[in-house]
């Protein structure tokens, strides 16, 4: 037999959780970027799984737009980046505070 | 059978081996792995996937968290392929292992970011244990939730059925079929989404002071014209084109250095 969903769903959990964990504890933003694809991924594997479970394409459909948003986010994001370290050689996540007036 | 299909389902007999012998080669209808080859590939899907998180996460050099990253963009490939997401299986190797991690060492690696992270230090004292905290709470939680409920609501087969009566899927063509007609609108809009985001790459990358020969007329004129309001002194060498560019020149210079 197949494996059944909850396990793909706690799988996707436990990924979830970690990406959201690592976003909160690092403090590189590119790491943090990182960590925002994880839990991107995971909720790409819940999609997947309630697709297979509910049979039903809108889940697979549903991730291949995931797919294009993610791109089109790390794009941008890291374009931000790469602006925000050549102004700063040293940029983490606690130094964007010098965005104020 | 295509080579294509045969990459897609290469990871699967690799997994299954030692396991249980593939039995659905010789039938295009068989979706269904022997028994417990599955399991296989689940685990190991699962292995991959909590292996290269807890590096992206633990590990302080960002080159080496990207590579991590790369573990579990892999293992989520492998978790598709194992739900007969055939299409979008390739999809997140090419995509996100193949564009989007190498987006990111390229970065990593014009900015020399991996120089030094200095994770040791913790300008908020309260910051770890509390985002350890967060995390143990909501994994508890959604355990908590899984244990009263049902995983799913709602109708089935809203926007198509994934398989028919008769087989399996065909994936790709299923797939293509409805992104094309019950998901056209969105579709079109991520094509929108990806032009905007090109333009904002570029306008972001760019240096945000322009060469003189990148303007106009208009705006060198106006450009010469504050250069030699600002100092008088300058313009006494005479308004002839060669030294047009001169001043606007060190000027630039000055405000990217400072």
């Amino acid at each position: 037999m197949r494996v059944p969903a909850d396990w793909y769903l706690i799988l996707a959990l436990i990924l979830f959780v970690l990406g959201g964990t690592g976003l909160l504890v690092r403090r590189n933003v590119l790491v943090m970027f990182m960590c925002v694809e994880l839990m991107l991924n995971a909720v790409d594997l819940t999609f997947v799984t309630f697709a297979r479970t509910l049979n039903d394409l809108g889940g697979q459909a549903a991730v291949f737009f995931v797919l294009v948003v993610a791109a089109a986010e790390v794009v941008v994001g890291l374009g931000i980046i790469v602006a925000i370290f050549r102004r700063r050689a040293d940029a983490t996540a606690d130094d964007v505070h010098i965005l104020k007036g | 059978m295509s080579a294509g299909t045969w990459a897609l389902t290469g990871p699967r007999l690799v997994a299954a081996v030692g396991v249980l012998a593939y039995n659905g080669a010789h039938n295009p209808h068989a979706e269904h792995l022997a028994l417990g080859a599955d399991w296989a590939v689940y685990l190991v899907g699962a292995g991959l996937i909590l292996a290269g998180a807890l590096g992206v996460i633990l590990l302080r050099n960002p080159v080496h968290c990207a590579l991590f990253l790369v573990i579990t963009l892999f293992g989520v490939a492998l978790e598709f392929v194992d739900e007969s997401a055939d299409f979008l299986a390739a999809v997140q190797i090419i995509v996100y292992a193949g564009a989007i991690v190498i987006l990111f060492l390229f970065v990593i690696m014009f900015l020399g970011v991996d120089r030094k992270d200095r994770i040791a230090e913790e300008p908020l004292p309260a910051q770890r244990p509390l985002a350890f905290a967060l995390g143990l709470a909501v994994l508890i939680l959604v355990l908590v939730l899984a244990g009263f409920g049902t995983w799913s609501t709602g109708a089935h087969s809203l926007s198509g059925a994934l398989r028919s009566v008769h087989g399996p899927a065909d994936d790709v063509g299923r797939l293509g079929q409805t992104i094309y007609t019950r998901f056209l609108l969105p579709f079109e809009m991520t094509s929108a989404l990806l032009v905007i985001s090109i333009v904002a790459a570029v306008v972001l990358a760019r240096s945000r002071h322009r060469v003189a020969g990148e303007m106009s007329e208009a705006e060198q004129a106006a450009l010469r014209d504050a250069d030699r309001a600002r100092s008088p002194q300058r313009a006494d060498g005479g308004p002839g084109t060669p030294t047009s560019g001169a001043p606007g020149g060190g000027r630039q210079d000055a405000e990217v250095e400072g």
